[in-house]
């Protein structure tokens, strides 16, 4: 009872929109970066988004993409045991994820922030010596797998994260790696 | 007053374990585990108990499991917390690294708030994501975002710091137009802890204070400097210290600790533990 009159008076987002594009949702986002690695692959032009509030769970992600391939996106993830957990129209507000990266350079150090996740490298011999921000509890354990190893033998944070700090991590970590090619 | 941390250890095969703990140089021993202090919840953990023997106040407790991002952990932690609510009878509570999930995140706090007296609620990283996203932010008497965060909890539709908005950039100098926002939406604590180049502390939407000295510039790239910041106003919310004395006390702290440490921005949280007595005194003078 008491829940059910805390969401009564829960706050409604009235964004609504029209939208060509589908939605892919997927119970985690581990399965949400597997199905976009191999929809990207095969050359399905996908988007990584925010799920609009209604299909908001937690840390979510969804794949936008576009609804006419549906039926091929399906197959393709079919055969790869990456089936979505529900297929959905996108008509509502999708969020775009924060796109610009900033740079700090420390002399030695170079740090790159991507959203809420920042990946420090020693110039020197391009050892990353630090892994910061973020809430997600993959980024301790994302920070402890690459804090230590020289940018090129360093995991790709997206082959161990499952949440969106780790694909914050990912895009820092692929951002430092463009400025800093060896 | 006795406190709990809640949190996750990085590790997937830790198993939940709830009770005292002690820090013995850059490890935590708790329940029979050994802890290594790098960043996240082990870092607050450790920070806060150096602190609270400043402050002659007992070390919290903690109620941890493992968890890598499968969530596994988090929701142990959740469940153990809804489930013996008659038994969680601390002042009050800081709420880490958890895999923010809006369903157990109102369990637990329509649990805890039907206790008498409810406990006071301090929320940073995970947990603090899912309190925003649930829309009962404004039941929380303390988030201590950083500046990012901040954009966050400005955007009324943001489902995590990764999709805020264009318009809500994430620039230190927007901070006070960002925190304004925030109460505006109901989407900030009763109290905030901003940290950044300028540390704000806030009270219902009203800046109190402004720390910015002195400046450490490599402490923004160490991982688990936010960590110790959330550890040292747990001790001193401990202390029974008030909320926003608390909270300029901690963020005086935290910078202190980076001047003594004298960091390159590849120290750890771990190398900054020897300086926390110091720091704290001087804070505290």
């Amino acid at each position: 009872m008491i829940g059910f009159l805390r969401n009564l008076f829960r706050k409604e987002d009235a964004l609504r929109g029209i939208s060509e594009k589908g939605l892919l949702l997927y119970h985690s986002t581990g399965e949400v970066i597997r199905a976009e690695t191999l929809l990207k692959e095969a050359g399905v032009e996908v988007a990584v988004k925010g799920p609009p509030p209604d299909l908001r769970q937690g840390c979510d992600m969804v794949i936008e993409f576009p609804l006419l391939e549906e039926m091929r996106i399906r197959s393709l993830l079919e055969q790869a045991g990456l089936a979505p957990m529900r297929v959905a129209v996108a008509q509502d507000h999708l969020l775009e994820p924060v796109s610009l990266y900033h740079v700090k350079d420390f002399g030695d150090y170079l740090m790159v922030r991507a959203a809420n996740m920042k990946i420090t490298m020693d110039k020197r011999d391009r050892r990353i010596v630090n892994v910061s921000g973020g809430g997600c509890p993959d980024v301790p354990y994302l920070a402890e797998s690459l804090v230590g190893k020289i940018l090129d033998q360093a995991p790709e944070p997206r082959s161990l994260g499952r949440t969106l700090c780790g694909y914050s991590l990912q895009l820092a970590f692929e951002e430092l790696r463009r400025r800093c090619p060896g | 007053m006795s406190w709990l941390i809640v949190g996750s250890v990085p590790r997937a095969d830790f198993p939940l374990v709830r009770g005292d703990y002690q820090l013995q140089g850059d490890t935590l021993l708790l329940d029979g585990q050994r802890i290594r202090v790098a960043r996240g919840t082990p870092a607050l953990m450790a920070v806060a108990a150096a602190a609270a023997e400043v402050l002659a106040v007992p070390a919290p407790q903690a109620l941890l499991a493992g968890d890598i991002g499968t969530g596994e952990g988090s929701r142990a932690v959740y469940a153990h917390l809804v489930e013996n609510v008659a038994h969680i009878d601390h002042a009050g509570l800081t709420f880490h690294y958890l895999l923010p999930d809006i369903a157990w995140h109102n369990q637990v706090l329509w649990a805890l708030e039907a206790r008498n007296p409810a406990p006071l609620l301090a929320a940073d990283a995970g947990f603090m994501y899912a309190a925003k996203m649930s829309g009962y932010a404004a039941h929380y008497d303390l988030f201590t975002p950083d500046a990012g965060e901040m954009a966050f909890l400005a955007d009324e539709v943001a489902p995590h710091p990764f999709y805020t908005r264009g318009f809500l950039l994430q620039e230190e100098d927007r901070v006070p137009e960002l925190i304004e926002r925030a109460y505006a939406e109901e989407n900030a604590a009763r109290h905030l802890l901003v940290k950044g180049k300028t540390d704000f502390v806030v009270a219902q939407g009203t800046t109190v204070a402004e720390i910015n000295a002195p400046d450490v510039p490599a402490m923004e790239p160490i991982g688990g400097t936010g960590d110790s910041l959330t550890g040292l106003v747990t001790a001193l919310l401990a202390s029974n210290m008030e909320m926003t004395q608390a909270c300029r006390t901690a963020a005086l702290a935290n910078r202190h600790l980076g001047h003594l440490a004298n960091p390159t921005p590849a120290f750890g949280v771990a190398d900054l533990l020897p300086f926390v007595r110091r720091a704290l005194e001087r804070a505290l003078e």
